[in-house]
């Protein structure tokens, strides 16, 4: 294990994939710790950890809205923390439900500072109803993510997602310019695409929600917090692809590897 | 003091409802002349304040902080003051 370097997955009632997310940072040889929050309230600092990973799920419900309250109830028992946490430059990763959760936080999109009212949503799916499927996604970002440094931009991974609330919208008043201000500032990340890379221009199932832009992942200006619904904790191995056993040479590893990968290293060079 | 309050939330005109939708497709196909459904959440609770002022001050920001997304949703409230009396 790479002493010093510790990744906090934060555990409530409700989150899942926790364990997935673990094994995926113990194979690259990081130690990862599965903390419920109110033991890293009493117990812990979060300065312990020199990344904090929001797992998916459907933290307490998704009652009120899916990462409504997770959100607030982290900001609550560690807003200056938090501040503090990001300041120093750890890194934030949120996966789906976790994704919800930071929007919901103000962390996302954070253009220059938390917003203290959320500037995104994660709306209901469109068609509605609760998608498990494998999507593929396009890699946008010209290097401003750190979580996503081992991508080359424009390559297409295959992960998959599991969501009903995962339609990433900006409000109406603010969408064009949110979506530039993306642009300019290079915080998008991945938008939804076909095996081929062609964009789904919001065709149903290749953009599996009906996401604005067909967004599928955003980080904040400083590139250090990231979040997308697709799922790369459930395709870090070759064995978790849907066609594993019809391939003639099965892949040790699966495309989410590389987000793991990107902020390992990326940890590995900044908290060793 | 205490007060009750009603809280409602709604999407904004111009958001897409599919939760409405499919619930106006179900009323159809049962047979009902209903054109469309809007979906909201409705919360009540007691809350305790100084004055009814204060109480509709904190019940709006406990609108915008937890229980509304002002990227999608709207919210009406509706702040009384509690009444004990038991209604027969």
């Amino acid at each position: 294990m790479e002493a010093g370097i510790k990744v906090c997955i934060l555990r409530v009632a409700g989150t899942n994939c926790d364990a997935e997310t673990k094994r995926s940072f113990e194979d690259l040889g990081v130690k990862a710790e599965i903390l419920h929050l109110s033991r890293l309230v009493k117990e812990k600092s979060l300065f312990d950890y020199s990344a904090l990973v929001f797992p998916g799920g459907f933290s307490y419900g998704d009652y009120v809205r899916a990462g409504a309250i997770l959100a607030k109830r982290t900001l609550a028992k560690l807003g200056s923390d938090m501040k503090e946490f990001i300041e120093e430059e750890r890194l934030i990763l949120g996966i789906c439900n976790g994704f919800q959760v930071l929007v919901e936080a103000g962390l996302l999109p954070r253009f220059s500072r938390v917003s203290e009212h959320p500037e995104a949503s994660l709306a209901t799916n469109i068609p509605i109803g609760y998608h498990c499927n494998w999507a593929h996604i396009k890699h946008e970002n010209s290097g401003r993510c750190i979580f996503t440094q081992k991508i080359p931009k424009g390559k297409t991974l295959e992960i998959p997602v599991a969501h009903a609330e995962g339609r990433f919208i900006f409000s109406k008043e603010t969408e064009t310019d949110y979506l530039e201000k993306l642009y300019e500032n290079d915080q998008l990340v991945f938008r939804y695409c076909d095996e081929n890379g062609e964009y789904a221009n919001g065709k149903y199932p290749i953009n599996p929600n009906g996401a604005f832009h067909d967004i599928a992942g955003i980080c904040d200006d400083t590139g250090r917090i990231f979040g997308l619904m697709p799922h790369p904790e459930r395709a870090y191995y070759g064995w978790q692809l849907p066609n594993w056993t019809r391939k003639e040479k099965i892949p040790k590893y699966s495309d989410g590897k590389l987000i793991f990968q990107s902020m390992v290293e990326y940890l590995k060079k900044n908290f060793t | 003091m205490e007060y009750q309050v009603k809280v409602e939330v709604s999407l904004k005109p111009g958001h897409s409802d599919p939760e409405g939708e499919t619930t106006a497709k179900s009323l159809q196909d049962l047979r009902y002349p209903v054109e469309t459904v809007k979906v909201g959440k409705v919360y009540t609770f007691t809350l305790s304040a100084d004055s009814l002022e204060k109480a509709k001050k904190q019940v709006d920001e406990i609108c915008q902080r937890l229980l509304a997304n002002p990227v999608k949703d709207n919210y009406d409230s509706v702040v009384e003051e509690k009444s004990d009396r038991v209604s027969l």
